[in-house]
């Protein structure tokens, strides 16, 4: 089979031979000295595969096997691929057997370089099988702590609200709980944001959990473990967390913590309003269906606002003066993967609301698959928190360093209100409340800002324009 | 299988092309009988187990000649007859021979029971293409991704069920007018009603409440065709448990459709369902998804088209019992593993679509007036069509044509083997090769086929004592698929590197089932490797995926090339 690989199909077979000599360096030269003895290691076929299958050994131990030979065809995430010996020598033995799986560098057989070291080289495999295999269960939990200390971050604050919504979710499908009905998307997305289908409270048909579902459960996750403010709950813990333990930050909880700390050197100050939402979730209902999404919608309405009023999107980098900013770009906070991240919508003042929910859309798959670009989450000059999905009516949002203001945005609910004419009625209203610096930014600048919004929301036939 | 037959009905008169290579076709019988075994059993029942080996009999090829002889000269005392040939049932199948016939100077009549087209064009293959049509153009849309890359920009794209489903109905009336037309142009006369054999050469017809006609004729060939088949246990309300019958009239678009069986037609309707916004389940009895289709393509298929989409499955295991959904209740399907026969799961989803297979529609043909034994539905055949009995004996004058044999079902072997057949009535021996009919897939992207797969050619060499040897080009390395952004692809041939003979080729990629036929004619006219890869493509075109693949091939003898223009090979 090996000629039948060797086509432009596989353009790769050259990276792949490199590859896992640049990982075994250290290993195989130690063990070259000693005897002639080489392992051959599970290649990384592709950048995000962490470990392959064994589909087929082309060759049996003991065969004669010339460099640039094929000798095994591995399964990755993406195609199978021949994977060639890199010296000349006998297939000794075989660590891996077929259908067998190893992570990417671990060897899964031995090359004797002549004949009589092959009985040698059984005997190692049978020792250093025991190593290598002993080396996987060591593994293993590492590579655990590495990918998931985003859930075991998350759970503990997020386990109350989880909690409280198990209790509900008795869904006739399931059995009283007892089996997960989750829809095919459902569960391929719950595999992919690492979110256990068992604490998802699925609001399908027949109470079936759909990808929505997943979705919420994976974005509560991560806000309410991002929530600047949140006092630490002592919450019953979820089963991904090994109690007692101590997770390390990653890169970007680090960048969290760092910004946090920071902000503690400037002055701020709060100034917040309720403003009535009727006429927004009917241009929501409207519009909906282009694609438009309230986060694009509040976006733009808060561009439109800080286009008049300059200071609210200025800044103070130095302490001695004004930054006005000579574009609007609205940061949006999102939880993501254990952290939390600002994609930005550049002069969100200018572009149309269709482009900007498109741009939004990109911005976000872009943010979960985690190749935002950093002009695309650093530049912005006004940043919104909206907690509303999760039913949170108010709360208080810690000003990012190097940003003038930041509004935080509550759910819209529906409010018995005393209209100035003396009748009573209903009416959907959300609270904002708008952390600003104000050493550029003062109560009066913030309050009209507040008045010129709550007049675009509660007239918005400007956000279509 | 009815999911593939577009050629066939819309270019009535390729039986030209046919005739005047036919005596070029000259094959050795046990082989081309024993792969059609395969294939039938991998084309029509891709989610069933059941051993299909006994449907085909073949009698030996000096007794049957014999037979045949005597049929032709037999002493039946001239009578005249009210036509040459009677054939039951108007699909693509018995339109394909009566075209055939009336060229052949035969009063031809063509009895149908139900509407003109059969399967193929009112509920099968001429629908299905028009919802995969609109499949394959709302993924286009949809592909942000894809769109981007081409510097194109499109607002969010949606679509109206009902249009979707007049724009299938429409295609189907119109192919089924062209196809009544084109037979009335030609002088075939259309019988209406149930056509029973009542005894030799002698066919009943009526439609129920009417009485009978009795009309008699030199030959008949039965072209019934298949219906869906669906597995007991397993019961259908045509709204929420459907077969494909009821899915070609998208009555709805399902959040989740449970599809069992991962043949051509499961693949082709969770390619439909997933675009229009579904999410899928496969039942699938067997360990691995598409069987039937040669495993490295169905491996590639499978990440191409089933990964990425929002599907998953159950392989290996039995659907037992479905319930529709009623009473607020969801369609239920209980799993029982395929081997153990312990229950598995249970699932509940919106709808079910059973894409088990088809089973022959030979019910009240008649056959026990002639002594003919069907075999799980299947009317027996010989290796040229001709009807067997009870007593292993062919039936005079009698034929049986398309899926009611069995041997291949697709819409356009069945029209080949019609035509076939009235070349035998008209005086000429003619033996269909079924390893060169092509089969194709219309996802997005197709998947196509012709000859053995690959198991299969290495099981056959092994037998026969010859060396089989593989070659590939990706699509990645074509421009008019690179164009296109559409590079993910494969094609793949399997061959004797000893003479450059071709035993399959199958092609996974853009435009995949067009591409197939210069294999599929390479085939059939017995062209090898090492002549064919001097014929010249267009540049940049699709079709240079072919040239690359017979180019890449290495045929040992050079001895055998001789030249251009070759004297096709008797095999």
């Amino acid at each position: 089979m090996a000629h039948i690989l060797q086509t432009a199909f596989l353009p790769s077979t050259s990276a792949l031979r490199r590859t896992p000599i640049s990982g075994s360096k250290g290993k195989s030269q130690s063990l070259q000295v000693k005897a002639k003895i080489r392992e051959i290691f599970m290649p990384a076929l592709s950048s995000t595969m962490t470990e392959g299958k064994i589909v087929s050994w082309m060759k049996s131990e003991g065969d004669k096997l010339s460099k640039g030979e094929s000798v095994v065809v591995v399964e990755s995430d993406k195609a199978d691929m021949d994977v060639e010996s890199f010296h000349e020598g006998f297939l000794a033995a075989i660590m891996v057997e077929e259908g067998g799986v190893a992570p990417v560098g671990s060897a899964i057989a031995l090359l004797a370089e002549t004949e009589d070291e092959i009985a040698e080289a059984k005997a190692k495999s049978q020792s250093s099988s025991g190593i290598s295999s002993a080396q996987v269960v060591e593994e293993k939990p590492k590579q655990k702590e590495e990918s998931e200390p985003a859930v075991p971050a998350v759970a503990p604050t997020v386990s109350s609200i989880k909690t409280v919504a198990v209790g509900s979710a008795v869904h006739p499908a399931s059995e009283g709980g007892k089996r997960i009905v989750a829809s095919p998307y459902a569960k391929k997305l719950a595999k992919e944001l690492k979110v256990d289908l068992g604490t998802v409270v699925g609001t399908g048909p027949m109470g079936r959990i759909v990808a929505k579902d997943v979705e919420a459960a994976a974005a509560a996750g991560v806000v309410a473990a991002a929530l600047p403010a949140s006092p630490a709950i002592a919450a019953p813990v979820t089963s991904g967390i090994e109690l007692g333990t101590v997770v390390p930050f990653t890169t970007m909880q680090g960048a969290v913590s760092r910004n946090m700390v920071e902000s503690l050197s400037v002055p701020t100050f709060r100034v917040g309003y309720t403003i009535t939402t009727n006429a927004l979730d009917a241009l929501y209902k409207k519009i909906k269906s282009k694609g438009v999404t309230m986060t694009a919608l509040l976006a733009k309405a808060t561009a439109l606002a800080l286009a008049q009023h300059p200071v609210v999107n200025s800044c103070c980098r130095d302490g001695n003066s004004f930054t006005y900013n000579s574009s609007i770009n609205i940061a949006v906070a999102v939880a993501i993967d254990g952290g939390l991240i600002t994609p930005v919508l550049q002069d969100a003042d200018k572009v149309d609301i269709y482009t900007l929910s498109r741009k939004w859309k990109e911005l976000v798959d872009k943010a979960r698959a985690k190749q935002l670009q950093p002009h695309e989450y650093n530049t912005g000059t006004f940043t919104l928190s909206n907690l509303g999905m999760f039913g949170v009516d108010r709360f208080d949002a810690i000003l990012p360093p190097g940003t003038g203001a930041i509004m935080a945005v509550g759910a819209s609910q529906p409010a018995v209100v005393a209209s100035k004419d003396g009748r009573i009625g209903m009416k959907n209203q959300m609270q904002v409340n708008v952390t600003a610096d104000h050493r550029v930014i003062y109560g009066a600048d913030l309050a009209s800002f507040l008045q010129t919004l709550a007049k675009i929301i509660e007239d918005p036939k400007d956000l279509t324009l | 299988m009815h999911s593939i037959c577009s050629q066939a009905t819309t270019l009535p008169r390729s039986n030209f092309a046919f005739d005047s290579r036919s005596p070029a076709v000259p094959i050795s019988k046990p082989v081309n009988l024993r792969f059609c075994g395969l294939r039938k059993e991998a084309f029509g029942f891709s989610g069933l187990t059941h051993s299909c080996s006994s449907r085909v009999r073949c009698s030996s090829r000096g007794h049957s000649k014999k037979i045949s002889a005597s049929a032709e000269n037999n002493g039946t005392p001239p009578k005249s007859f009210d036509y040459d040939l009677i054939i039951i049932g108007a699909g693509v199948g018995g339109h394909g021979a009566a075209l055939h016939a009336v060229e052949k100077g035969l009063r031809t009549a063509i009895i149908e029971g139900d509407v003109v087209g059969g399967t193929c064009v009112n509920r099968g293959c001429v629908p299905s293409k028009a919802l995969l049509a609109v499949s394959g153009k709302m993924r286009e849309l949809q592909s942000e991704h894809h769109m981007k890359a081409l510097g194109l920009q499109v607002s969010a794209a949606g679509y109206d069920r009902q249009g979707v489903a007049d724009h299938a109905n429409n295609l189907a009336s119109k192919i089924r007018s062209n196809l009544t037309n084109s037979m009335k142009a030609l002088g075939v006369d259309i019988l209406t009603g149930v056509g029973t054999i009542v005894g030799p050469q002698k066919v009943k017809y009526g439609k129920v409440g009417f009485p009978d006609n009795i009309v008699t004729a030199k030959d008949i060939i039965i072209a019934t065709g298949s219906v869906p088949f669906v597995p007991k246990g397993i019961e259908v309300d045509g709204k929420t448990v459907i077969t494909s019958d009821h899915a070609l009239k998208l009555e709805s678009v399902p959040d989740w459709i449970a599809i069992v069986g991962s043949g051509y037609i499961g693949l082709e309707f969770s390619d439909v369902y997933t675009a229009l916004g579904s999410e899928v389940t496969f039942i699938e009895a067997l360990d691995q998804l598409m069987p039937g289709f040669d495993p490295e393509i169905g491996k590639l298929a499978q990440r191409v088209l089933i990964n990425p989409r929002k599907i998953d499955y159950h392989t290996g295991v039995f659907a037992t019992k479905i319930t529709p959904a009623k009473d607020g209740k969801p369609v239920t399907i209980e799993l029982i593993d395929a081997k153990t026969k312990e229950p598995k799961d249970t699932l509940e989803v919106d709808a079910a679509l059973i894409a088990t297979g088809r089973a022959p529609f030979t019910n009240g043909l008649g056959l026990e007036n002639i002594n003919v034994v069907t075999q799980r539905g299947f009317v027996p055949v010989d290796e040229r069509m001709r009807v067997i009995d009870a007593n292993g004996n062919l039936v005079p004058h009698v034929y049986c044509i398309g899926d009611a044999n069995g041997k291949m079902m697709l819409a356009h072997a069945a029209s080949a083997q019609g035509i076939s057949v009235v070349e035998q009535v008209t005086g000429r021996d003619h033996v269909l090769n079924h390893l060169s009919i092509p089969a194709a897939c219309f996802t997005h992207p197709e998947i196509s086929m012709v000859g053995l797969t690959e198991p299969q050619a290495r099981e056959k060499a092994e037998k026969e004592g010859f060396e089989v040897s593989v070659a590939k080009t990706s699509f990645k390395a074509n421009t008019k698929a690179l164009a296109e952004n559409e590079g993910e692809g494969l094609a793949k041939l399997i061959y004797r590197p000893d003479n450059g003979e071709i035993l399959g080729v199958h092609i996974f990629g853009l435009h995949a089932a067009d591409l197939i036929h210069e294999a599929s004619n390479a085939i059939a006219l017995g062209t090898r490797i090492q002549e064919i890869k001097f014929a010249v493509h267009a540049h940049p075109t699709l079709s240079e995926v072919l040239d690359e693949l017979f180019k890449s091939a290495k045929v040992k003898s050079a001895a055998s090339s001789h030249g251009l223009v070759s004297e096709p090979v008797a095999v």
